[in-house]
């Protein structure tokens, strides 16, 4: 397509909803609303007009779906015949299963743990330096990458070349400098894992790092003041005043990482597609639904079991909510 | 005047530590794609600043090229482009012994042939007999380079290796997939905080349970509802305007939690006063809401497009994998399995690809920090 008629397209595509919002309501100022009733009947048409878009795309994305899923797990790989716990018996019963369900949860548990750690050390380093911002900065722009693009980075890292060979991957020539013997990284079992887990927490670091910072900055100084007054060490001070400051901070940075390593999909798909027993959930999920001509049933499984992983946190949330609203 | 302390210090120490771990994969990745693609596969990214011994492999010219002079035939040549500043030191013409000869030295074929090789890579071969091979002899070198830089590897990644086109497939993913849902959430978040109707807390309460649903629980039904369509109207399953839905639909949740706690924010009299004066909704919306989110706006728009400019599922299963659609991530990690050697196309292209999320960052850090910190959560 040319590059002309992907701007028109996408000029069309946002003047569309632009419109659609301008005219409806243009139509609806010119209805005459003196009379109480007509009033009434006005604002809640307009209430359609604003919520009609937003609503019929959150029901077909992701309202739908949802029960959409739920109903194929127990259907066949078209869709078509029940087929009862089948899926289910399956997914239990599948080494590759398996493989995933222990590497993400290798993930769910050092992921989230490092970057906020990090992240939490980082930003009370960088409060007290001059040049903290900068080092700030540095930290956090991986954030802006992509998962792929960071593949490519430490694809390049990792990279292995035979032994006598010049090594180009930094990590191999640390190695070999010191009088080692150079590693294929990410065909080790288990260790590639890590390997790979250390590129979200690369990138993650950053998020806990921001929060943080706004958070520390919450912190009352006349409070770490009075404590230095009295001769408590920086680490003392740290753990007894500043962590139990942060807690509701942590246990937000800690849910939020944990829902970005559940569905954690890019980084695997790009580095090693899941060889090696990389494999995680969602890259078996993707694989399903495309391996074979598709299997419906098995995907969808997969996809609720990812789901079940972010149903406290949903049922949390929405308590949080509730509570809110209350007062 | 304070006391440099010994606690001070060493907090230095373990920050600049923190942060040179940190750059050092972006930047080795940025100084890769500025190498000669030669010198680039044999050293490694630190050592870009040296010289490098490198050993090749050349053909001299055939047949064609020889020359009479006198009693001998002579083939005459240069090894490297005329504007290479690489320095022969040794050479060889087998593979077993290819450092025999220092340059300036004749080396003797079997044949008798002889061979002159200069430093800057010019020889001359001379025959008593005429040549009668086409292709020409092999010649291996040992050859110093100094440093090079240089821009071929984006030249040859923007327009030979199609990453240029993928560039603009990305952003026409990705700016009306942040803009359709920033215009849609506005006027939904505004009607969820400041009007009334039946099942607002609920739908709210959906919204913010929505907000953790993974993309994964909506790929299999979205797909099939692409494709029914796509077969029922005759038109392609997969297209531009159907991954802009997409990217809608699984920001929206985000986007309007977002910009209802900021719209919530704002005072309640100014709403008041403008419905006592007559204006409507829409006119409320229009005159005193947009204005006022200018900076909420500015946040949420880098997130989604932050967001979508890298995603690389919902491009992969939602567009064809065709030149004319393909986005720049999908095309990156087609490049890693068929080029996974070619690290000057890899570095430039994810170099390519990172461009645009980091001029935004470095330009706009204030409001992508803001919308982070104001509540990153997105299903």
């Amino acid at each position: 397509m040319s590059v002309f008629n992907l701007v028109s397209i996408v000029f069309l595509g946002i003047l569309f909803f632009i419109l659609y919002f301008h005219i409806s309501n243009y139509i609806l100022d010119l209805y005459d609303n003196r009379s109480y009733r007509r009033f009434k009947f006005e604002n809640s048409f307009r209430v359609v007009i604003f919520i009609a878009p937003a609503f019929i795309i959150l029901f077909i994305f992701i309202l739908y779906p949802v029960f959409e899923t739920i109903r194929l797990s127990f259907y066949d790989k078209f869709g078509r015949e029940f087929v009862g716990l089948y899926n289910y018996n399956w997914a239990i019963n599948d080494p590759e299963f398996k493989r995933s369900i222990l590497n993400n949860l290798g993930w769910l548990l050092i992921v989230p743990t490092l970057s906020t750690f990090f992240g939490l050390v980082i930003a009370s380093l960088s409060d007290r330096v001059w040049w903290g911002s900068i080092a700030k900065s540095i930290i956090f722009m991986p954030m802006a990458i992509s998962f792929v693009g960071a593949g490519v980075i430490w694809k390049f890292i990792y990279e292995y070349r035979g032994p006598g060979d010049t090594q180009i991957g930094f990590l191999n020539a640390i190695i070999v400098s010191f009088g080692y013997e150079p590693q294929a990284w990410l065909t080790i079992p288990i260790w590639n894992n890590v390997f790979l887990m250390t590129i979200m927490i690369w990138i993650q670091t950053g998020l806990a790092l921001v929060i943080f910072s706004a958070a520390l900055r919450g912190i009352p100084k006349e409070m770490l003041e009075a404590a230095r007054i009295d001769g408590a060490s920086e680490l003392k001070i740290f753990f007894s005043l500043v962590i139990p400051y942060l807690e509701q901070t942590i246990l937000v940075i800690w849910t939020i990482i944990t829902i970005l390593v559940l569905k954690i999909f890019d980084i695997i798909f790009a580095m090693t597609n899941g060889e090696w027993q990389t494999g995680v959930l969602a890259n078996l999920m993707y694989d399903w639904m495309f391996r074979g001509g598709g299997d419906s049933g098995r995907g969808s499984v997969l996809a609720i079991v990812i789901m079940i992983g972010v149903v406290p946190i949903m049922a949390w949330n929405i308590y949080k909510h509730r509570q809110e609203q209350k007062i | 005047m304070k006391k440099i302390s010994y606690s001070s210090v060493l907090s230095q120490l373990l920050l600049l530590l923190f942060v040179i771990i940190w750059i050092i994969p972006t930047f080795g990745l940025f100084i890769s794609s500025l190498r000669d693609k030669d010198l680039l596969a044999i050293s490694g990214w630190w050592t870009s600043l040296t010289t490098t011994k490198v050993n090749e492999i050349h053909r001299m010219s055939g047949m064609e090229e020889q020359i009479k002079v006198e009693d001998y035939f002579i083939i005459q040549g240069k090894l490297f482009d005329d504007n290479s500043k690489k320095k022969i030191q040794t050479f060889g013409i087998t593979s077993k012994k290819i450092n025999e000869f220092n340059v300036g030295e004749t080396a003797i074929f079997k044949n008798k042939n002889e061979v002159t090789v200069k430093e800057n890579g010019e020889y001359i071969l001379k025959s008593k007999k005429e040549f009668t091979k086409k292709k020409g002899k092999r010649l291996f070198i040992t050859a110093l380079s100094p440093p090079a830089f240089t821009f071929e590897n984006y030249k040859e990644v923007l327009f030979k290796e199609g990453i240029g086109q993928a560039f603009i497939n990305t952003a026409a993913v990705a700016l009306p997939s942040t803009i359709i849902p920033l215009i849609i959430c506005s006027f939904f978040a505004y009607s969820l905080t400041w009007m009334k109707f039946f099942g607002r807390d609920t739908l709210l309460a959906i919204v913010i349970a929505s907000l953790v649903v993974p993309l994964q629980m909506s790929l299999i039904p979205i797909l099939t509802i692409y494709n029914d369509f796509g077969a029922l109207f005759g038109v392609a399953a997969k297209s531009y305007p159907g991954v802009w839905m997409a990217h809608t639909g699984f920001g929206l949740a985000s986007t309007t939690f977002l910009l209802r706690n900021f719209i919530k924010s704002l005072p309640s009299e100014m709403m008041e006063a403008a419905k006592v004066d007559g204006a409507s909704h829409y006119d409320i919306f229009i005159r005193i809401i947009v204005p006022l989110s200018i900076p909420a706006f500015a946040s949420i728009f880098i997130l989604q497009f932050l967001w979508c400019w890298n995603d690389l599922l919902v491009g992969l299963v939602f567009l064809d994998q065709v030149p004319s659609e393909i986005i720049l991530t999908a095309k990156l990690k087609e490049l890693l399995g068929s080029r996974g050697e070619n690290w000057e196309i890899l570095t430039t292209g994810a170099f390519v690809s990172m461009s645009v999320p980091l001029f935004i960052f470095f330009a706009l850090q204030r409001y992508f920090i803001r919308g982070l910190v104001a509540g990153s959560v997105k299903g």
